[in-house]
């Protein structure tokens, strides 16, 4: 048995609005995120001796620590690679509850991404000689500046290598936005789109249209980790962390991984949905629903193939039969994803599996007992299995 | 260098010549194009719109702006350029060698007397100068000047003007020509971080080469560059240099987010070249139209700034 796998729960979830100008500071979403995470969860603020996030987020843990009236924090990690690290705080969190580093973990991402910054925006490296900024050299003189960019080169060659289209992509975007429409705490609730209307958004980047993209939003998720012995005795069902992980692999680069032998393929991915299934001693078909990272509709295809959910190379045909939409045998992204209910970078994606594992998603299409959870791809990346306990 | 020096003379052919045919204007001076002009400038003077306020100043009547000599003889606005009548001939010869740029560097404009209503403007333009070939920053071209003789209707002179543009040849296929020369240091083109491992990379590209790593021990080729051997761990490396020889293996067209030193939409191309490794570039003289995954290609190298080099990819040639 794995050391890892059920020894932690998710016991609360917390959020604030999604919106364009949350109007407050980022410090103050991620306090009242955390807050009413552990209010959900029913433990007290006192009793959080440990906070995890990730890189891009700008408030300190102990800023935050303070503002929640923090007493002792003796565990905190950040982990690197923005998005692809949503899911890896989770498993910091379980491996420092599983260890007796620390009880009770908030994780937490809280961000004004529209109303003071913006990722789509471009990107323009200082000057410093670093190698973090040396990679940027080889892509920005280039006018290649752009996270859908970098995506987009990638969506490209998938589309060369199995025949998909945009309309592939579309479909995905579609069957988001189609749960969004039904999600009140979406930005894009009751605003269902359709494949024309994805066909004729104008490009960003080719072959991405508009309705490709995920949003830009402003709000705040957090999550509290804390054993599952105790989880059982609170006052929300148990959401136990069966299994957690992390990867990079076959050549990684930052969001251009160009020069691995297969461009099409998310091999991170692959290393992290073979871990997970490994950790969990579970497989494709005990997954009932997946929240499957959309910073962009197209990367949403390589991962239903490295969770084994089609065979490689043919997930557009799996998106197309309906599997991932409202109905199908592996809802996917029931909160509507970041296309539709807001870009929390990939933490809002957790909060909804822990919904699903509850059986309180708005779009709850049955029991879930085992659920996917993936973080940012084409980047280091990281994944969950939550599981009923 | 023939190419150059022959275009060199015989543009200087055109020394002392009609750079085009003389031109009437098509309206007698009016004012109400003049109120038009005013308003579009923001010109308040009441003498050049209101007869009363030139009275007072001993005019007859409404008087046209000065600056507005030239407009008066303006060619009419066709969408998609003027016709072939109405180009200048010595701009042509540059234009048929490739300088396809062009933006006006100086107008100088002298007047002999206000024009009045009723006035029509005829010029006459002789080509002035043209110059060596000269370095700018948007890239290698001639400065070409004109001047222009303005008369009236009875053939008496107005005024003159001195027309200086520079042709140029683009440094970068999308690189639009900025307005102003200066316009070219407010937003610089993006430089790469150098660092100690990556240095020769653009070092060699600075001298029209693109060095791959390779390294010395297992004799591994490598890119983005390194310090390390991926395959067996040894820091010791060389370079060889790229044939230039590619396929396409990706590509993707930027619309959003723009940046002024690039011209949208910009296709941005991944290359694997011949030695197996990949590199990002733009495409030179290739639309997004013709991008076809697997197309042959062949390196060279754009001057996106003076001094500032890039890898580029161009068609590869028939039967190359
Ligand atoms: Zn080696």
């Amino acid at each position: 048995m794995n050391a890892l796998s059920g020894k932690a729960a998710i016991t609360g979830i917390g959020a604030t609005e999604f919106s364009k100008n949350s109007g407050r500071s980022e410090l103050r979403l991620a306090v009242e995120a955390t807050l009413a995470a552990l209010a959900d969860a029913g433990i007290d603020p006192e009793e959080v001796d440990g906070l995890s996030t990730y890189t891009m987020d700008n408030n300190p843990e102990i800023e935050l620590f303070r503002n929640i009236g923090g007493r002792d924090l003796k565990f905190f990690s950040r982990i690197h690679y923005g998005g692809g690290a949503a899911c890896a705080p989770i498993m910091h969190a379980a491996m420092a509850v599983a260890t007796g580093v620390a009880e009770v973990v908030v994780c937490y991402r809280a961000m004004n991404e529209r109303s003071q910054y913006r990722f789509g925006a471009g990107f323009a490296p200082d000057a410093t000689p670093t190698a973090e900024i040396a990679h940027y050299g080889y892509y920005v003189p280039f006018g290649l500046m752009s996270p859908a960019s970098w995506v987009a080169m990638s969506a490209r060659r998938y589309m060369h290598e199995y025949g998909v289209t945009s309309e592939d992509f579309g479909r995905i975007a579609v069957g988001f936005r189609d749960f969004a429409a039904t999600n009140p705490n979406a930005w894009f609730y009751q605003q269902p789109i359709t494949l024309e209307q994805h066909q004729a958004s104008r490009w960003i980047v080719e072959p991405l249209h508009l309705l490709d993209c995920c949003q830009e939003s402003d709000g705040a998720v957090a999550v509290v980790v804390t054993s599952a012995e105790r989880a059982r005795k609170l006052r929300q069902p148990p959401v136990i962390i069966n299994a957690a992980a992390q990867g990079a692999c076959d050549d990684q680069q930052m969001m251009t991984s160009y020069y691995r032998p297969d461009v099409a393929r998310l091999s991170e991915m692959d290393l992290v949905a073979n871990q997970l299934y490994a950790m969990a001693g579970l497989g494709p078909d005990d997954i009932q629903a997946a929240i499957l990272y959309d910073h962009f509709s197209p990367f949403v295809l390589p991962q239903i193939e490295a969770f084994g959910f089609a065979p490689q190379g043919q997930a557009a045909d799996f998106v197309r039969e309906g599997n991932i939409a409202r109905g199908g045998r592996l809802p996917v992204n029931t909160n509507g994803g970041q296309l539709g209910e807001a870009y929390i970078h990939g933490l809002n994606g957790v909060a909804e599996g822990v919904r699903l594992v509850r059986g309180q998603s708005v779009n709850q299409p049955g029991d879930c007992r085992n659920v996917v959870v993936t973080a940012g791809t084409g980047v280091p990346t990281s994944g969950l299995i939550l599981t009923a306990g | 260098m023939n190419d150059v020096s022959d275009l060199y003379t015989r543009a200087r052919t055109w020394i002392g010549k009609e750079a085009g045919k003389p031109t009437m204007a098509r309206d007698v001076v009016n004012v109400p194009m003049i109120r038009r002009w005013c308003e579009a400038m923001g010109e308040e003077n009441p003498i050049y719109v209101d007869a009363e306020a030139a009275q007072a100043e001993g005019f007859p009547g409404p008087v046209s702006p000065p600056a507005m000599l030239e407009v008066w003889t303006m060619a009419r606005y066709r969408p998609g350029g003027r016709l072939p009548e109405e180009g200048i001939p010595v701009l042509n010869l540059f234009d048929e060698a490739g300088y396809t740029g062009v933006v006006a560097t100086n107008i100088e404009q002298e007047y002999d007397r206000y024009l009045v209503e009723g006035d029509r403007v005829s010029y006459t333009a002789i080509v002035d100068d043209v110059s060596e070939e000269k370095r700018t920053g948007l890239g290698i071209g001639h400065f070409i000047t004109i001047r222009y003789e303005f008369t009236d209707q009875n053939g008496g002179p107005v005024g003159r003007m001195l027309f200086r543009v520079l042709k140029f040849k683009p440094n970068l296929a999308q690189a639009k020509a900025p307005a102003t020369e200066s316009a070219g240091n407010e937003f610089p083109h993006p430089r790469p971080a150098i660092t100690h491992d990556n240095a020769h990379y653009w070092e060699g590209i600075a001298k029209r080469e693109l060095l791959i790593q390779k390294c010395s021990d297992c004799g591994h080729l490598r890119h983005p560059p390194g310090p390390g051997c991926p395959q067996c761990q040894s820091l010791e490396w060389e370079t060889v240099k790229a044939s230039g020889k590619g396929t396409l293996y990706s590509h993707v067209t930027m619309h959003h987010p723009r940046l002024p030193t690039f011209d949208y939409p910009l296709p941005v191309l991944l290359v694997e070249l011949e030695e197996g490794v990949r590199i990002v570039a733009n495409g030179i003289d290739l639309p997004a139209s013709d991008l076809t995954i697997g197309m042959p290609l062949e390196l060279d190298f754009v001057e996106v700034e003076p001094g500032y080099l890039l890898p580029g990819f161009r068609p590869a040639r028939t039967g190359g």
